[in-house]
């Protein structure tokens, strides 16, 4: 038997919304995988070096500031360069439609507005 | 209730720099506005200048960027404070930005003892729910304490805290949750400025609070009620507050940002309405409606407005605002406050077993709480126990709406007016009043007098936050999931 997905629930940047993280790492813990959550604001550095310690499968961003064009990229390319591109990297929180595009093109597996179900969110990593 | 005079149409506001927020401002008061309320960005909030390495894509996102006095006096340019009640929603670094305030009012010549407005400055609040927090409890506290002592004296008309449950509804938790734990949060300030031996009748007046509006209408009606009862007594009873000004919870009311939709964002306005009407019929003193287009972004000028004249209609075409407490003796009211009256002292006696908000913090037991609630809340959406219109239930294709940006221009901007204003100012003078600051705040003199003195000097908020956390040191909290 496979071992359980280990997904890292992130929150980058300064802000202190953290519902939205904190549910998502129950529900994902609910539906089997292992989930770590790594609190608030930490730097793309702190959480490229956590989900390298941690071995996980997925990455999961939080972000509701505005500031995902400016963090994400430094996520993708600390993970480029720690040799970690089988790593799922995925964003939820406000990101507007025209955002998107740029976010799949640096490699963004997913991304999650607002009004996702938790369910769709458990599909899709598991890759279903 | 609103006889002698309608609530304050207080429309929080502040994105991008500080011209562009100063606009915006004139631009509301314009359109018949009452007051105004600063939002500032995260790195503000959380006392980093713009070009700290930890505010970088953040500067002017979530809010208005301030960094020292110069971007405050733009902030209020051509707007008299002497004249217009300004509310700050900031709480970790409100007495450095109520400092830079009281300096801009100084320089436009209006007496301390004219300004009216109030700092949110509810850090217990933070480590509960909104998590904007920089130095650890206690000195912490010790600087709100410094803002009561110091507003006693010279701001007999500011209110140097919002009690806050807005934050706290907004991380998920239920009204019982928002009530109980204001209320609680109240008393522990309440405990700390007699500590410091300010005379009750005195600061308590000053303490305002802050609620939020949230979908279900007549448990939220219910829910300020309650806060109004619970109050007299927790002030008459429990403190022996002999002024009646002391037993009365005065509140501003938000509605719930946690309710809007960003599918159908139009749906949001009567969203908003309904919330807004519970507000007015549970008798608050100031108000904002949120925008139908704040799930995706800071509002638009005309969704702003839209805003704004949601409250203008239920002032003066509804009817409403005529009769004080107009539910009052509703055998569903009255029950509904009578059992969040009941559940909010049950919550009291388990905080007090604990040792009071502060231990109670640290162990994580309000946050734990709110965690169970949000997740329930989430599970009963997901479930189809609990109808979302546009989200779970009604879908439609959405029609997009445009939504504001902010400019990346911004952040570069303001970036080189912090690097100009220490080239420009004397940075001895600077290093002076930060020394000052420190030693004061070694011992245990009040902070107030030596913030104005480096905000006087243009320290800027970073230094000033910075100079502190290596007195005081910096929190961090035990993540509870």
């Amino acid at each position: 038997m496979s071992r359980p997905l280990r997904v890292l629930i992130a929150k980058p940047g300064l802000d202190g919304h953290d519902r939205g993280a904190k549910v998502i790492a129950r529900a994902l813990r609910d539906a089997g995988m292992e989930v770590i959550y790594t609190g608030l604001r930490q730097t793309p550095e702190m959480i490229v070096s956590a989900a390298l310690q941690e071995d996980v499968d997925v990455i999961g961003l939080s972000i509701l500031s505005g500031a995902h064009n400016v963090i994400v990229p430094r996520v993708m390319k600390l993970i480029a360069e720690s040799g970690m591109e089988e790593v799922k990297v995925m964003v939820g929180g406000i990101i507007p439609d025209a955002d998107i595009p740029a976010l799949k093109e640096m490699g963004v597996a997913a991304i999650f507005q607002p009004g996702t179900s938790m369910d769709e969110i458990v599909k899709l990593i598991r890759g279903q | 209730m609103y006889q002698g005079r309608l609530w304050t149409m207080r429309q929080f506001s502040g994105f991008g720099t500080p011209e562009e927020t100063n606009r915006r401002y004139r631009f509301l008061l314009q359109q018949g506005q009452t007051g105004l309320s600063v939002a500032f960005d995260l790195p503000t909030l959380m006392g980093y200048d713009a070009g700290d390495g930890m505010a970088a894509g953040e500067v002017g996102k979530c809010g208005v960027a301030i960094s020292s006095l110069a971007d405050m006096e733009m902030l209020f340019e051509g707007i008299p404070l002497e004249r217009i009640s300004t509310s700050m929603t900031i709480s970790s670094p409100a007495a450095m930005l109520w400092a830079m305030y009281l300096v801009v009012a100084e320089k436009q010549g209006a007496p301390w003892d004219s300004l009216a407005g109030t700092i949110q400055n509810d850090i217990l609040k933070e480590y509960i729910a909104q998590k904007e927090y920089i130095y650890p409890p206690r000195p912490s506290m010790r600087l709100v304490v410094d803002t009561f002592e110091f507003g006693s004296q010279h701001t007999p008309k500011f209110n140097t805290i919002s009690i806050s449950g807005y934050h706290i509804r907004e991380a998920g938790s239920t009204a019982l949750q928002e009530l109980a734990f204001t209320l609680r949060d109240g008393i522990e300030y309440v405990q700390w400025g007699l500590e410091r031996g300010l005379d009750l009748d005195d600061f308590a007046p000053r303490l305002s609070f802050f609620f939020d509006a949230h979908n279900d209408f007549f448990e939220e009606i219910a829910k300020f009620r309650a806060a109004r009862k619970i109050w007299a007594y927790v002030m008459r009873d429990r403190f022996g507050a002999q002024a009646e000004r002391s037993w009365k919870l005065r509140f501003h009311a938000q509605t719930a940002g946690c309710t809007l939709t960003a599918q159908q964002p139009r749906v949001n306005l009567v969203r908003t309405t309904l919330q807004a009407l519970a507000a007015v019929l549970g008798g608050c003193q100031s108000l904002h409606t949120n925008a139908l287009d704040e799930a995706w972004a800071l509002p638009t000028e005309e969704a702003a407005l839209l805003a704004l004249r949601t409250q203008q209609v239920i002032a003066h075409e509804s009817g409403v605002a005529g009769t004080p407490d107009p539910l009052g003796g509703s055998y569903y009211l009255e029950q509904l406050t009578g059992d969040l009256e009941k559940g909010a002292y049950e919550y009291f006696d388990r905080i007090e077993a604990l040792g009071g908000m502060i231990p109670a913090i640290e162990c994580g037991f309000p946050m734990r709480e709110i965690a169970e609630a949000s997740y329930r809340y989430q599970q009963q959406i997901e479930r189809g126990e609990r109808i979302i219109v546009g989200v779970n239930g009604f879908q439609s294709e959405d029609e997009p709406i445009e939504i504001l940006r902010i400019d990346r221009q911004v952040e570069a901007q303001q970036v080189t007016r912090v690097r100009k204003l220490r080239a420009e100012r004397s940075n001895e003078r600077v290093d002076r009043a930060l020394g000052d600051l420190a030693r004061a705040a070694e011992g245990e003199r009040n902070l107030m007098p030596h913030l104005l003195e480096a905000v006087r000097a243009y320290a800027t908020l970073g230094e000033m936050c910075g100079t502190l956390k290596k007195v005081f040191g910096v929190y961090q909290e035990a993540v509870v999931t």
